[in-house]
C-alpha cells in the first residue's frame, strides 16, 4: 500500500506493506533516534509525534500516518539540545538509550502545559522507563529546564 | 581549573539527548542477514531429530544451523580473565536441551518475515526428559544437567558435573559453633532472593562482518569487549588473530552483556556464510535466555553477647546458576565475602557454599554479582538481632560495624584503608531523621509507616586478576588521545578517565579526545564489571600519564638543548628550571616531535591491584503500608556512600540513584517466574514489574568520602554497592510497619496480607 505524509515537516510518499509497524518503518528511513526497548508498549522509547500528540510507534501501524504529520526527534533538534543540556548537566541521560522517546515526552507534556506541578510530570511521564538513572536526575533536568523557562530563559 | 571531583558534563551527552545514531542497531549495515534462533519449549529434552529441509526452501533465507553444524568443542560465555573459573559448558548449539528457550536451530535471512517462517517449519522431534526445576533439590539428583563426559573446569571451584555441583566451597576463622554456643543471642534463618532481570533498555545485540582483510569483525554491544572475542575464538574454534570486536555506545548493561549472550550466534553466520549477519534479541528472549541474577537461599546463623556485640557469623548459601555455570562460582562468593566483612569484629565466621545445576534458563552477573544476595539475608538478620535485643538497629550497627584500620578476615584478611562507614551512618540518620521515625507511626487512617537500614559493601576491581590499561597519545598542536580498553555502558567512564586524564596533564578536557573499544586498537582492558574501571583503569591513567610527561619532559628538554632532568612539564609547555624564559609550548613541542623524531610521544601503562577496597554505605527507608490492602508505598530513602574520592559527583549521584531504583525493584516488584514445567512465565515487561517514576517516592543521596590510598585521586568504586541496601531496608521498613518478617522476595501487597511473616 502506498503512504503520504510529512516525516519531519517533509511530505514522503512511500510504498509498505500493510503490516508494517511505524518504529520500523521509521528506522528505514534513518530515523534511529527512534528506539525498540520492549514489545509489549511498556517502556515508551519509541514515542514520536503524531499530529503534535505523543504516541507508541511500536503500536501505531505506518498505515495510520498517512495524510498526518509525524515528527521524531530528528525533527526536534533545536529543542533536543535545548532540554537535552538540562539532562546532560545532571549526567541524568546515563546510557541515553531511552533519552529520545523521554525527550519526546517531555516536549510533547511542555506544548500542553505551560508549568506542571511535580505530580503532572511523574503522571505524564509514567510511561517513560529508564533502568540507568533511577528517574530522580530527569526529574531535576526538568526542573531546571522549567525554572529556566520561568526566567526568560536567561543564562 | 580541576577537573576531578567536578560535575563535569559526559562527553557523549549532546549526541546521546539529541538521538544520534550511535547504537549497534543503528551501525548495522542495511543489507545485513537477519539471525533468529529456534528455541526449546522443553526444560530438558534431547533432539531426536530435526528437519529443516522445509524451511530452507523459503525465499530469501541464506543458512540454517543445527547441532550438528557447529562446533564440538565446550566453552563459556561468561566475561571473565582467562582461565575462566565458569565451566565450560557450552556449546553453540547442543543436542541436549537444558531449558525452556534454549538454542536449538540458527535460522538467516533476508528479512525478519522469511526468518520468522522458516522457524516454524523447522521440524524438531525431542526426546523429553524429566527437568530439575527445584535448585533445593538438585544436588546429587539422579537427574543431571551436564552428564556429557565433555564437560570441563579450568580452575578448581569444587565443581561436579555429576552431581549437579557447579562449585562449592568453604572459609572460615575461628571456631563459629563454639562461639555461637557462648551467645546469649543467636539468630538462625534462611532467605531467599530471586533471579532479577537487569532490563537495560537496550536487549542484547550484535552484528558481524568480515573485512577487507578476511577477518572477523564483530560490533557488539558488550561489558567485554576483549573477552568477547576470546569466547567467539573458542566458540567458533578459530584462531583469536582473525576476530575483531568493536563496542559502540550501549543502552546499559548492569552486568548483562559481561556474557555474551547474542555475539556467537551473528558471529558464527559471518564466519560460515561470509555475509554480515545481526541479532537484535527481543524483549522476550531478553526475558527468557538471558543472564539474570543468581537465585540464592541464605541461611545466616548470628551469635550476639549480652551488649550486643556480634561474635560470630555462619553463612551457607545455595546458589541457582540454572542451566548452565556463567558466573556461578564466582558471584556465590560474594554473598559471603561481601557481607560478613561489615562486622569484622567478630570472633569467628564461616562461609560454605553450593552452586547447583537445575534446568532454568543460565544466571549471570547483575550489578551487586552475589553481595545483594548476601546483603540481603545477612542485613536482615542483623535487623532481626536487633528487635530480638529490642535494640535500635542503627546502635547495633554502630557498636559492631567495620570501621577504617579495621583487619576484615572474611575479605580476605584485608584491611579496610578507607572506610567512612561510621560517617555514612550518621549522616545519614541525621538526613533521615532516623531518630524520630524510628521505628513506625500509625497513621490512624489504616496506614502505618515504618523505617529500615541496612549497610552495604562491594570491591573495587577483582584483586590480582583484572587487568587495566590505557594508552594516550599526543597528536598535532599537542592534543590528547585517550584510548580506552574498559567499556563505557552509559556509566561515564570515558568522560571521567578524561577528567583524570586532565587532571594529570593539566590540561582541558576539550584537549582530550577518547576512543573506545576495538581490540584492535584499545590497549587491554578486562572489561566494565567487578566495580573496576573507576578504581582500576582510573590508577591506569595516572600511571599512563606519568610515563607520557615524562617523555614529553625529554622531547622538551631536547628542543631546549637541556638535559631532560633541568626540565619541567607543567600542562601548556616545558620550560628550563634554571631558565623558565626558555620554554616551548606543547603545540610546538608536539607539532615538531611529527618531524624527524624518534622519540614517540605515546604511552601506554597497565595497571592491577593487590588488593580491592570496598566502597561503604548506608541506607535507609521509610515505608507506608496500607494494612488492609498490604499497598506499601516507598516515602522516602536516603543512601549515604563513601566510593572515596568521588571523581565526577554528577555521574556518582545518579549511579546511585538508579542503583537504589533497581534495588527497589527487586525489593518490591521484580520477579523471574517458572511454571511447574520450568517456562518462564516473566517474559516482558507486562509481566516483569519494574519500577516506574510513581513507584519510588523521594530519594535522596550525599556522599561522606574517604581517601583511598590505592586509587586514583583516592577513588574507589560507585557502580555496584548502590544496589544493595535497598532489599533489607525496605524489608526491615515492612516489619516495623506490619510486625511481619519477610525473608523473601519480593515483598508484594499480596503476600503482606496474606502472609503471616512470622
Amino acid at each position: 500500500m502506498t503512504i503520504k505524509f510529512w516525516l519531519n515537516g517533509k511530505l514522503t510518499e512511500d510504498t509498505i506493506a500493510a503490516d508494517t509497524l511505524l518504529l520500523d518503518y521509521l528506522r528505514t528511513k534513518r530515523c534511529y533516534s527512534v528506539k525498540r526497548g520492549c514489545e509489549t508498549a511498556n517502556c515508551g522509547l519509541c514515542t514520536v509525534l503524531l499530529e503534535e500528540k505523543p504516541v507508541l510507534s511500536c503500536s501505531t501501524l505506518a498505515a495510520r500516518v498517512n495524510g498526518k504529520h509525524v515528527t521524531t526527534l530528528e525533527g526536534l533538534q533545536a529543542e533536543a539540545e535545548e532540554f537535552g543540556a538540562f539532562l546532560a548537566d545532571q549526567g541524568a541521560e546515563q546510557c541515553g538509550f531511552c533519552n529520545p522517546g523521554f525527550i519526546m515526552n517531555v516536549l510533547a507534556m511542555m506544548r500542553e502545559r505551560k508549568d506542571p506541578t511535580e505530580e503532572e510530570i511523574r503522571e505524564y511521564l509514567a510511561g517513560n522507563l529508564c533502568r540507568c538513572s533511577g528517574f530522580v536526575g530527569q526529574e531535576r533536568a526538568i526542573q531546571a529546564y522549567l525554572t529556566w523557562k520561568r526566567e526568560g530563559e536567561s543564562v | 581549573m580541576k577537573y576531578v571531583n567536578a560535575p563535569v558534563r559526559k562527553k557523549d551527552a549532546m549526541a546521546l539527548v539529541t538521538g544520534q545514531p550511535v547504537y549497534t542497531d543503528d551501525l548495522a549495515p542495511a543489507d545485513c542477514l537477519i539471525v533468529k534462533v529456534l528455541r526449546s519449549p522443553h526444560a530438558h529434552a534431547l533432539i531426536r531429530e530435526i528437519r529443516t529441509d522445509a524451511a530452507q526452501k523459503v525465499p530469501g533465507v541464506a543458512c540454517i544451523f543445527t547441532w550438528q553444524d557447529v562446533p564440538n568443542k565446550r566453552f563459556t560465555y561468561a566475561g571473565q580473565t582467562y582461565p575462566e573459573p565458569s565451566p565450560y559448558d557450552r556449546l553453540i548449539l547442543d543436542r541436549r536441551v537444558r531449558y525452556v528457550g534454549d538454542p536449538v536451530a540458527i535460522v538467516a535471512g533476508e528479512d525478519e518475515v522469511c526468518v520468522d517462517r522458516a522457524l516454524k517449519l523447522i521440524k524438531v522431534t525431542y526426546d523429553v526428559l524429566e527437568p530439575v526445576l527445584d535448585f533445593r533439590k538438585a544436588k546429587d539428583n539422579p537427574i543431571l544437567v551436564h552428564p556429557e563426559d565433555d564437560w570441563k573446569t579450568l580452575c578448581q571451584v569444587g565443581a561436579d558435573n555429576r552431581r549437579n555441583l557447579c562449585a562449592s566451597g568453604k572459609d572460615a576463622k575461628g571456631d563459629v559453633d563454639a562461639v555461637l554456643a557462648e551467645c546469649p543471642y543467636v539468630v538462625e534463618e534462611t532467605y531467599h532472593t530471586k533471579a532479577n532481570q537487569q532490563a537495560m533498555m537496550e536487549t542484547f545485540r550484535a552484528f558481524s562482518y568480515k573485512d577487507v582483510y578476511g577477518r572477523l569483525n564483530v560490533v557488539a554491544s558488550t561489558q567485554i569487549t576483549f573477552h568477547v572475542r576470546r569466547i567467539l575464538s573458542h566458540a567458533l574454534d578459530i584462531p583469536k588473530s582473525k576476530i575483531r570486536v568493536v563496542k559502540p555506545r550501549i543502552g546499559g548493561g548492569f552486568g548483562a552483556k559481561q556474557t555474551s549472550v547474542a555475539e556467537v550466534f551473528p558471529a558464527f553466520v559471518t564466519w560460515k556464510t561470509g555475509k554480515p549477519a545481526k541479532m537484535v534479541f527481543t524483549r522476550e528472549e531478553s526475558q527468557i535466555a538471558s543472564s539474570p541474577r543468581h537465585e540464592m537461599e541464605i541461611t545466616v546463623r548470628l551469635g550476639a553477647d549480652q551488649g550486643g556485640r556480634i561474635r560470630a557469623i555462619d553463612v551457607h548459601t545455595l546458589s541457582n546458576t540454572g542451566a548452565y555455570g556463567e558466573h556461578g562460582p564466582t558471584t556465590v562468593g560474594l554473598s559471603g565475602h561481601k557481607s560478613i566483612p561489615l562486622y569484622s569484629r567478630a570472633d569467628a565466621f564461616r562461609f560454605t557454599y553450593d552452586v547447583v545445576y537445575t534446568n532454568v534458563m543460565s544466571a549471570g552477573a547483575y550489578r551487586g554479582y552475589g553481595a545483594t544476595q548476601g546483603i540481603f539475608a545477612v542485613e536482615s538478620a542483623v535487623n532481626e538481632l536487633a528487635a530480638r535485643m529490642h535494640m535500635d538497629p542503627a546502635h547495633l550497627r554502630q557498636i559492631n560495624m567495620t570501621r577504617e584500620g579495621d583487619v576484615m578476615p572474611a575479605y580476605y584478611g584485608e584491611t579496610a584503608n578507607s572506610c567512612h562507614l561510621e560517617g555514612c551512618l550518621t549522616k545519614a540518620k541525621e538526613m533521615f531523621g532516623w531518630e524520630e521515625k524510628f521505628p513506625s507511626k500509625d497513621m490512624g487512617n489504616g496506614k502505618v509507616r515504618g523505617v529500615g537500614m541496612a549497610l552495604a559493601m562491594q570491591g573495587s576491581s577483582i584483586s590480582n586478576v583484572d587487568t587495566a590499561s590505557v594508552s594516550i597519545k599526543v597528536n598535532d598542536d599537542g592534543f590528547y588521545s585517550l584510548m580506552i580498553g574498559a567499556s563505557d555502558m552509559g556509566t561515564g567512564c570515558d568522560t571521567i578517565l578524561a577528567q583524570m586524564v586532565a587532571d594529570c596533564m593539566d590540561c582541558d578536557m576539550e584537549n582530550i579526545a577518547v576512543y573506545g573499544v576495538d581490540t584492535d586498537t584499545s590497549p587491554y582492558d578486562s572489561g566494565s564489571y567487578a566495580s573496576s574501571t573507576t578504581y582500576l583503569t582510573g590508577m591506569a591513567v595516572v600511571k599512563t600519564c606519568e610515563t607520557l610527561r615524562t617523555r614529553i619532559v625529554k622531547e622538551g628538554a631536547k628542543i631546549l638543548k637541556c638535559a631532560p632532568e633541568e626540565a619541567e612539564f607543567d600542562g601548556k609547555g616545558v620550560h628550563c628550571l634554571a631558565d623558565p624564559s626558555r620554554f616551548v609550548t606543547l603545540k610546538d613541542l608536539a607539532n615538531e616531535a611529527m618531524c624527524a623524531n624518534d622519540n614517540a610521544l605515546f604511552a601506554t601503562e597497565s595497571h592491577y591491584s593487590p588488593v580491592s577496597p570496598p566502597p561503604f554505605m548506608v541506607g535507609m527507608a521509610e515505608v507506608e503500608v496500607d494494612l488492609e490492602t498490604g499497598k506499601t508505598e516507598l516515602l522516602d530513602y536516603v543512601a549515604v556512600v563513601d566510593c572515596g574520592t568521588v571523581v565526577n559527583p554528577n555521574l556518582a549521584r545518579v549511579q546511585t540513584e538508579g542503583g537504589l531504583v533497581q534495588g527497589i525493584g527487586m525489593a518490591l516488584y521484580e520477579d523471574v517466574v517458572y511454571s511447574s514445567q520450568g517456562k518462564d512465565y516473566s517474559n516482558s515487561f507486562m509481566q516483569y514489574k519494574l519500577p516506574t517514576r510513581l513507584d519510588i517516592g523521594t530519594i535522596r543521596v550525599a556522599f561522606d568520602s574517604s581517601y583511598e590510598p590505592t586509587g586514583p585521586f583516592g577513588a574507589k568504586s560507585i557502580g555496584e554497592i548502590v544496589i544493595n541496601t535497598p532489599s533489607p531496608a525496605i524489608a526491615d521498613a515492612i516489619y516495623h510497619a506490619t510486625g511481619k518478617r519477610f525473608r523473601s522476595l519480593p515483598i508484594t501487597p499480596e503476600r503482606i496480607v496474606m502472609e503471616e511473616g512470622r
